[in-house]
């Protein structure tokens, strides 16, 4: 990454940052911050957004972390029997509608293909517009069929829940369900945030924006978008194998 | 320097209306300034709490105006919310959202912080926890009782005490949004030092204050991920009826609790993973500031500035994994507890290594006892006085008898509450000028130190005492205790001292707002510091730099610079030994 160079010099005499030295590209990041327009260069404003997105996804694996170490730990946790007096484990392996969420995991994966694929599309047109010039050939609509299987995740994951409450379990019915739920329903959440971008996107798209504000949001997106995607499948294999 | 004509790199200009300029700003100056006042406002909720606490120790049955006399379930309430302000709203807010906000892109020379909407919305979502806190006081039952720690199963429990119920729910909610606030300001601080630092500002030649808010800022978003999600499991056992927390056959107030097989223990290993790391966010900042005030007022640069930086990497990395030294009590293996020991142990190194170079910096300087100085030398007098303690209870068979004692509150109150306070007071005396345009009272910045130095050994210095003499912590009424009647004098002093030592709090208050309007004008450098948010105009304007970029050349602490005519260099001096005046570098007004 250029804003992070091998600028470690030594210092000699003083302490910090040692004697004068001309000021080299890439000390920081900003000298290279805008264009000769002033408004800042659109390369730049990527690479932020994707590092901000990056950053922020570490954040959101330590939410994931906690929920997992606290899973294994109350896995293994025993405590008095009020009945028995004796100790005992109440932890009962949960049963998965693993075909439901096989479809939903396909639906899912799916998307995040068709994410990237409208991501390359964007960037084809947005290098064709910088040659030539705005507003030719119709993309492929790559994107809202990002959007439907998208939408198609979350609704299948409603119908898992539906299902599962039918069959008479419910988030308090034993600690493997509590944990089976509330990690779910925070992944939809994170998802469903995801999809508002996606849908703002394909607002701009109906709007007719710039292909440089799309391809922004498209690409900041798809990586957070293909991270929901691997944490998906991590839950998945959680919440089956680890029982 | 590089110049860039129009609004270089910069994406919004200077609003006009009074609600975009003051209230919903995307300023990060702004910003700050209300993270200030926010916890200003919040430490005077803690100090209040904490002054009927220590009425109550002394006199129990005293009447409280409005409140009548002090049950024991008030004082723990008293206790918990206390804690909380202080932690949450007082040691997390000011240092690192507050000041860093502030001056992290002024010193790394960037018109703003990264993200300057999310960072908007980082402010207004603490503040929405704020009032959530606020409001727990409120509700039916009052505030919760469980300790700024929420220990489970007490907080699991609505029926476990008054404040337990709608209270302890608004308590959770409250951490939890502000978790969501912190990680979102984590962010924007973290993506603002990799991407915004201005052409020449490599990462080793930031100001020391630079990289405590980055560490600290990593370290945010590596813990309050953790406490979100403890929250999220404590409200649904609460509301949802899991059983992550609360075990099997609890008898509570004579009725048995449904839940069954939850482990209390989780919560304090999830509370501590992110506990240790938040003590280490409250004083980072301090750390940054002391090495930057020692360093100017000694006139010398900085002792080891390559060594400091990876002592605070240091810090940030071992303080992941001692959260089993809060926890040696509750039964852990001995195994472990001797790791935990080892590993805390060995963050005496670079926190020993942070004092001496500290020492090592003033030592043979021109030292100057200005305020902000005072309080960065009164800043390392207590982060050694509370950190010697910090060994002791590191041996797990020393804390089996300290833990639970006053010994403990000495320790914390010592190193994190009044260390990082006095870090927050020197940054106000040093950066106030800049921030108002004018210069803060001297006489009465000097009485303030002063009083409060004294006051606040006079505190906590006794409870070490009281800690070995085995005075209980969380205990609301000990004036009837036989064995513990001998204390009570010293007790009574204790509070005392803190009448005196809260009332010396408003001379600092006073201060503050008297001189914002009546201070005498402040110049451009008055400490001559060599730092770039020096070289701003007074107050800064909105993009800080005047539409210019600055260009750095030198590290931050070159102070007697031999052959310097000027005692010390500008960063942004192209000269090798500061022949530039620094006057000259003063970007222009921006119109
Ligand atoms: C050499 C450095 C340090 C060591 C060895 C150390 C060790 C310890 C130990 C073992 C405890 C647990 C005592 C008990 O509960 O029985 C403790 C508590 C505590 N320490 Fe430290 N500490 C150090 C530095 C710090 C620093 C720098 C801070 C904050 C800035 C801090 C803040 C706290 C707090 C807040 C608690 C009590 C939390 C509570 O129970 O409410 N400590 N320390
Ligand atoms: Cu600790």
């Amino acid at each position: 990454m250029s804003t992070m160079p091998a600028t470690f010099e030594l210092d000699k005499k003083h302490g910090g940052g040692g004697p004068t030295l001309p000021p080299r590209r890439g000390g920081g990041g900003g000298e290279s911050r805008s264009s000769s327009d002033g408004t800042p260069d659109f390369r730049d404003r990527l690479q932020r957004y994707r590092l901000g997105v990056c950053v922020g996804l570490i954040g959101v694996s330590m939410v994931f972390i906690g929920l997992t170490s606290a899973y294994v730990v109350r896995q293994g946790a025993s405590t008095i029997d009020p009945n028995t007096g004796f100790y005992s484990n109440d932890w009962r392996p949960m049963t998965l509608p693993v075909a439901a969420l096989g479809l939903n995991t396909a639906l899912l994966l799916l998307s995040s293909i068709a994410l990237e694929l409208s991501r390359r599309s964007l960037k084809r047109q947005y290098a064709v517009a910088e040659a030539v010039g705005e507003g030719q050939a119709p993309a492929p609509p790559w994107l809202a069929v990002s959007v439907v299987l998208g939408i198609g995740f979350l609704v299948g994951q409603v119908f898992v829940w539906n299902q599962l409450r039918a069959h008479g379990v419910y988030i308090s019915t034993n600690p493997s369900s509590s944990f089976f739920y509330i990690l779910t329903v925070l992944h939809a959440i994170h998802l469903a945030g995801g999809m508002a971008a996606l849908l703002y996107a394909e607002g701009t798209e109906l709007l007719h924006r710039s292909v440089a504000k799309r391809l922004l949001v498209v690409d900041v997106t798809s990586i957070y978008w293909h991270f929901m995607a691997v944490l998906w499948v991590y839950i998945f294999v959680l919440l089956q194998f680890v029982k | 320097m590089a110049e860039h004509n129009e609004h270089a790199g910069h994406e919004h200009g200077a609003p006009t209306g009074f609600i975009r300029k003051y209230i919903f700003s995307l300023d990060h100056k702004v910003i700050g300034l209300q993270y200030y006042f926010l916890a200003l406002a919040s430490v005077f909720i803690g100090m209040l709490l904490s002054l009927l606490m220590r009425i109550h120790l002394i006199w129990p049955t005293a009447h409280i105006p409005l409140m009548g006399e002090i049950k024991p379930e008030m004082y723990l309430t008293l206790l918990t919310m206390h804690g909380t302000f202080m932690v949450f709203f007082v040691l997390t807010t000011a240092p690192q959202s507050g000041f860093g906000n502030y001056f992290l892109p002024i010193q790394i020379g960037a018109p703003d912080m990264a993200f300057p909407v999310l960072n908007m919305l980082s402010f207004w979502t603490t503040f929405v926890a704020f009032l959530v806190m606020i409001a727990a006081f409120f509700v039916e039952g009052g505030a919760p009782l469980h300790g700024w720690t929420g220990y489970a199963p007490l907080s699991a429990i609505p029926s476990a005490g008054p404040g337990e119920t709608l209270g302890a729910d608004l308590w959770i909610i409250s951490i939890a949004i502000f978790c969501i606030a912190s990680l979102m300001g984590a962010l924007n601080f973290i993506t603002t030092i990799l991407d915004l630092r201005c052409k020449g500002m490599s990462l080793m030649r930031m100001p020391l204050t630079c990289w405590a808010w980055f560490i600290t800022a990593i370290l945010g978003l590596l813990a309050f991920g953790v406490l979100l999600s403890a929250g999220i499991l404590l409200l649904a056992d609460r509301n949802l009826g899991t059983s992550f927390f609360v075990p099997g056959g609890l008898v509570v107030n004579g009725t048995q609790i449904q839940h069954k097989g939850g482990s209390p223990l989780l919560w304090q290993h999830l509370f501590w993973f992110f506990g240790h790391p938040e003590v280490y966010i409250a004083i980072l900042p301090g750390m940054g500031v002391a090495s930057q005030l020692l360093s100017t007022f000694s006139r010398k640069p900085i002792f080891g500035y390559k060594a400091m930086v990876y002592a605070i990497v240091g810090i940030g990395v071992l303080g992941f994994f001692v959260w089993g030294h809060h926890m040696f009590m509750s039964g852990m293996s001995p195994y472990s507890a001797f790791a935990f020991s080892l590993m805390t142990m060995a963050i005496g190194v670079p926190s020993a290594i942070k004092t001496f170079n500290w020492l090592g910096t003033i030592w043979r300087g021109r030292v100057q006892f200005d305020s902000p100085m005072l309080f960065a030398v009164g800043f390392v007098s207590l982060f050694v006085s509370g950190g010697l303690s910090g060994p002791f209870l590191a041996q797990p068979l020393l804390d089996i008898y300290l833990h639970d004692t006053f010994f403990v509150v000495a320790h914390f109150h010592l190193i994190m509450g009044v260390a990082a306070i006095f870090g927050i007071f020197a940054a106000t005396y040093y950066w106030f000028p800049k921030m108002f345009g004018r210069m803060m009272n001297e006489p009465m910045a000097q009485a303030h130190f002063w009083l409060t130095l004294i006051g606040t050994y006079a505190i906590f210095m006794p409870m070490h005492y009281e800690g070995m003499a085995a005075r209980p912590r969380r205990y609301s009424q000990l004036t009837e205790v036989a064995w513990l009647q001998h204390l009570m004098p010293v007790e009574k002093f204790v509070t005392y001292a803190a009448f005196i030592t809260i009332a010396a709090q408003f001379i600092f208050v006073f201060n503050l707002f008297w001189s914002m309007f009546k201070g005498q004008r402040a110049t451009d450098n008055p400490w001559h510091s060599t730092t770039l948010e020096w070289t701003t105009a007074t107050p800064p304007v909105h993009d800080n730099f005047g539409c210019k970029t600055p260009v750095v050349y030198h590290g931050p602490y070159e102070y007697s610079v031999p052959g310097a005519p000027n005692d010390y260099v500008m960063q942004t001096d192209p000269t090798p030994h500061g022949g530039h005046v620094p006057k000259e570098d003063k970007p222009l007004e921006a119109e």
